[in-house]
């Protein structure tokens, strides 16, 4: 009951802290990506109350803020897991392996690219390359670079996530 | 701190840090790139000055976290001054060590140095390495001498000594004569000429004009923009602030993926540093030039890389392209003239001007001048950034400073140029590399991404696996990039698993030829190039997969079988325990034996396998031979049986 009660609070954002980072731009049109940016990366989603009210403050069509949020990709518009797990698929990495760690990755996690699971532990996307290409191929799990990776290495260190 | 109001003041400045600093004190230089960060290295940096600090020595050593040299295969990277010893890989574990000897007493710490390994020789400055011997590195170079964070390191390296030589010494058409001269051409990709993009905007119309970095650096495998602007941001700056005195413009922007938190992070102090000295801003030097500059963070489009598509995005909206009638540096954001350079031309501006035209056009080919920095990456011995002059041969980059293939395998092909570039096979690694030279050889320049691939890699599946990029990037606009792209990659995918069909090459060559000619941007032009010059190249490989349904690298997972050969299994249980799905027969002393029906052929027991056993190998094209019988399976160890 209680983990439930944490879970709502985080997936609502205070509308008051969406005024402050449209302030922060002093309300200009012309920043929304990065005041999109900035709510998504505090709240790790776009709810759409929040949405909302960019589309009133910034006197935006709510249909823009959507063609921008489905069209780049650091947008959601649904909440993410506790650990977002980032598998690289740049080249470097992908000449390297990348595909099967990619595949067991989904195997142990039962999720595909995009999605998270039930019980909002993870989130898998793919990413086009980290820049870490010496480290190939490399997957990133909340921030943490993990380098060198093969598919009996994955299943190690997505154990240590709870 | 006070504003600086003159060049004069700007050079007395300069002396004071100067005369603060005594080049012969030890400095503890440790990489703080994202390359070695991944590889620890803030855990080394915070050893370090604890370290320093435990020995009571915090007065007599600098410790600083730098920019990337470029090494990131040996990372973390620590080279220590006066004497520039390079320690590579070095852990929290080496740091008491690396102190007592090497600062305390001066002795080096042989165990830490580059071996090379054809020769076994050590090397204990970084400029004996042969991984930099090689290289020429005027704008890398200096990553690892300053802190990124420190305008003060910037200015005490000579750094801001162009801006005010501009300001004072240059009419603004000067300065865009005086980069025309150097030949410099956008190191962004399509190589365009740096001086005739600005003299097209200095001279149109319109009185508003802009200035935009474009950061948005996203071909996968390429990190050369994120290393300059992470290790060096006031390089950037500098030319930035050139570029728009020359241009007219008064704002500059710096559009830069949000996936490099820490150059944004570092690009943003260095524009609040010049801000306080009064590098940016009103009345720069006293000169009556106003300008200023503001961070844009990309949201995830590798279509943003676009000139037009990055100024609709810089205009809050969706990144898409439009059609280029009107140049964007006659009307591009906010349909007024914007210059929009790449990162490292930027950082090739200020050099230009302190050392003149005539210096950087000795360096490079006729048609290429300077150097150019490449992200060196794949299947090589020494993964990182190396910066070249331009005409130096593919072969020198990948065996002299690369290092050649490791695990003894075969060199296949080099890609260059990004998504929209091509493979070069090993015939043609003797060309030398610039613009004109890798267009000539069905790929192109890019923004430096060279990605070395062996006998392992398949280039039907490279081909797929850039076409799958693109179209996932393609923003969607027009049709023959949207449409023709995604049919492309069904008909690749088809190829890979096993489905191709004769005719399928020819569908793909005519897909190829409407993308080319009807595209919008260049995302769609330049699509088609990894499937033409893979096909050019490696067309017995389409063949194979095609006709025989064999993958000659026996990497497409579903043309391949893995297999124990039961003449060398030790029945040694690795593969057996590690085997994701449990297909794996067999015991102590029982040979195993694989269930092809349960495999996945995700390759772990190919990976486990002992080497001096290697008794798992990968079949295509053939049969899986079958199963010995039962009775054959059990191993009689006769050193036991005695």
């Amino acid at each position: 009951m209680e983990k439930k009660k944490s879970k709502t609070l985080k997936e609502k954002m205070d509308i008051g802290r969406v005024d402050q980072i449209i302030d922060k731009y002093r309300g200009d049109a012309s920043y929304l990506i990065q005041v999109l940016l900035d709510i998504q990366s505090e709240n790790n989603w776009l709810p759409k109350e929040a949405l909302e009210r960019v589309a009133e403050r910034l006197k935006v069509p709510l249909t823009r803020i959507q063609h921008i949020a489905t069209f780049y990709k650091a947008f959601s518009l649904v909440p993410k897991g506790r650990h977002g797990i980032h598998v690289c698929m740049g080249t470097a990495c992908h000449v390297r392996g990348a595909k099967r760690v990619l595949d067991s990755v989904q195997d142990l996690t039962g999720i595909r690219p995009g999605e998270t699971d039930l019980d909002m532990k993870f989130s898998l996307e793919t990413v086009n390359c980290l820049g870490c290409c010496a480290l190939g191929p490399v997957v990133e799990i909340d921030g943490k670079t993990h380098g060198k990776m093969a598919p009996a290495k994955a299943a190690d260190i997505l154990k240590n996530y709870e | 701190m006070a504003r600086l109001n003159s060049p004069e003041a700007l050079e007395k400045f300069r002396k004071e840090i100067l005369s603060k600093r005594n080049p012969d004190t030890p400095c503890i230089s440790i990489c703080a790139g994202a390359g070695c960060i991944a590889s620890g290295a803030e855990d080394v940096i915070a050893a370090f000055k604890a370290e320093i600090r435990k020995e009571g020595l915090t007065a007599d050593v600098d410790t600083k976290g730098t920019g990337c040299p470029g090494f990131c295969e040996r990372g973390p990277v620590v080279v220590i001054y006066p004497e520039e010893i390079c320690y590579l890989q070095v852990t929290p574990a080496d740091v008491p060590e690396i102190v007592a000897q090497t600062i305390k007493a001066k002795k080096v710490v042989e165990r830490l140095l580059f071996v090379d390994p054809a020769t076994g020789d050590k090397a204990v400055h970084e400029s004996d390495i042969s991984f930099y011997k090689n290289q020429q590195r005027t704008l890398i170079g200096s990553n690892i001498k300053i802190d990124p964070k420190s305008i003060e390191d910037y200015l005490a390296i000579g750094g801001y000594t162009a801006l005010p030589k501009v300001l004072t010494g240059m009419t603004p058409e000067q300065v865009v004569a005086e980069v025309k001269k150097s030949n410099l051409r956008g190191r962004g990709g399509a190589g365009f000429p740096t001086g005739s993009k600005w003299e097209g905007s200095r001279n149109a119309p319109e009185p508003i004009k802009y200035v935009i970095v474009n950061a948005d650096e996203g071909d996968p495998g390429a990190f050369m923009d994120r290393a300059l602007l992470e290790g060096n941001p006031h390089s950037i700056l500098e030319g930035l602030i050139i570029g728009g005195y020359a241009v007219g413009a008064h704002e500059g922007y710096i559009y830069v993926r949000q996936e490099y938190p820490l150059a944004v992070e570092n690009v943003t102090l260095a524009i609040r540093q010049a801000e306080d000295y009064g590098l940016i801003g009103k009345d720069i030097l006293g000169s009556g030039f106003d300008f200023k500059v503001i961070v844009h963070q990309g949201a995830g489009a590798f279509v943003c890389g676009e000139s037009t598509a990055l100024m609709t995005a810089l205009e809050g909206r969706v990144g898409e392209p439009r059609p280029k009638y009107v140049r964007s540096n006659i009307k591009g954001l906010w349909e007024r003239p914007s210059v929009l350079n790449n990162v490292e031309t930027w950082a090739n501006v200020p050099l230009i001007i302190n050392k003149g035209a005539d210096w950087f056009t000795q360096i490079g080919t006729e048609g290429s001048k300077g150097t150019k920095i490449f992200s060196l990456v794949g299947k090589i011995t020494n993964t990182g950034l190396v910066e070249v002059p331009m005409g130096i041969t593919l072969k020198d980059i990948i065996y002299k400073i690369g290092g050649g293939i490791p695990g003894g395998r075969r060199f296949k092909a080099v890609q260059t140029g990004g998504p929209s570039g091509g493979c070069i096979p090993e015939s043609l690694l003797n060309l030398e590399v610039g613009f004109d030279e890798l267009t000539r050889a069905g790929s192109m320049m890019g923004s430096g991404g060279m990605i070395v691939m062996d006998e392992d890699t398949c280039m039907v599946d490279v081909a797929r696996y850039f076409t799958s990029f693109l179209t996932d990037e393609s923003c969607g606009k027009c049709v023959p990039c949207r449409e023709g792209l995604r049919q492309m990659h069904k008909i690749l995918t088809n190829i890979t698993e096993g489905r191709g069909k004769e005719g399928d090459i020819e569908l793909l060559e005519l897909l190829s030829e409407v993308a080319k000619e009807a595209s919008l941007c260049a995302l769609g032009k330049s699509a088609p190039n990894p499937f033409l010059s893979t096909l050019h190249y490696f067309r017995n490989e389409y063949e194979a997969h095609i006709k025989e349904k064999r993958c000659p690298a026996l990497y497409c997972k579903e043309l391949i079988a893995h297999y124990i050969d039961p003449a060398k299994c030790q029945a040694c249980m690795m593969c057996l325990r590690k085997c994701p799905v449990g297909a794996i027969d067999g015991g102590k002393n029982r040979i195993h034996v694989i269930d092809q029906n349960k495999c996945t052929n995700c390759g772990t027991c190919f990976e486990v396998c002992p080497a001096r056993f290697g008794a798992v190998r990968k079949i295509s094209g053939e049969p899986v031979p079958a199963p010995i019988p039962e009775e054959e399976r059990n191993i009689s160890r006769k050193s036991k049986e005695k």
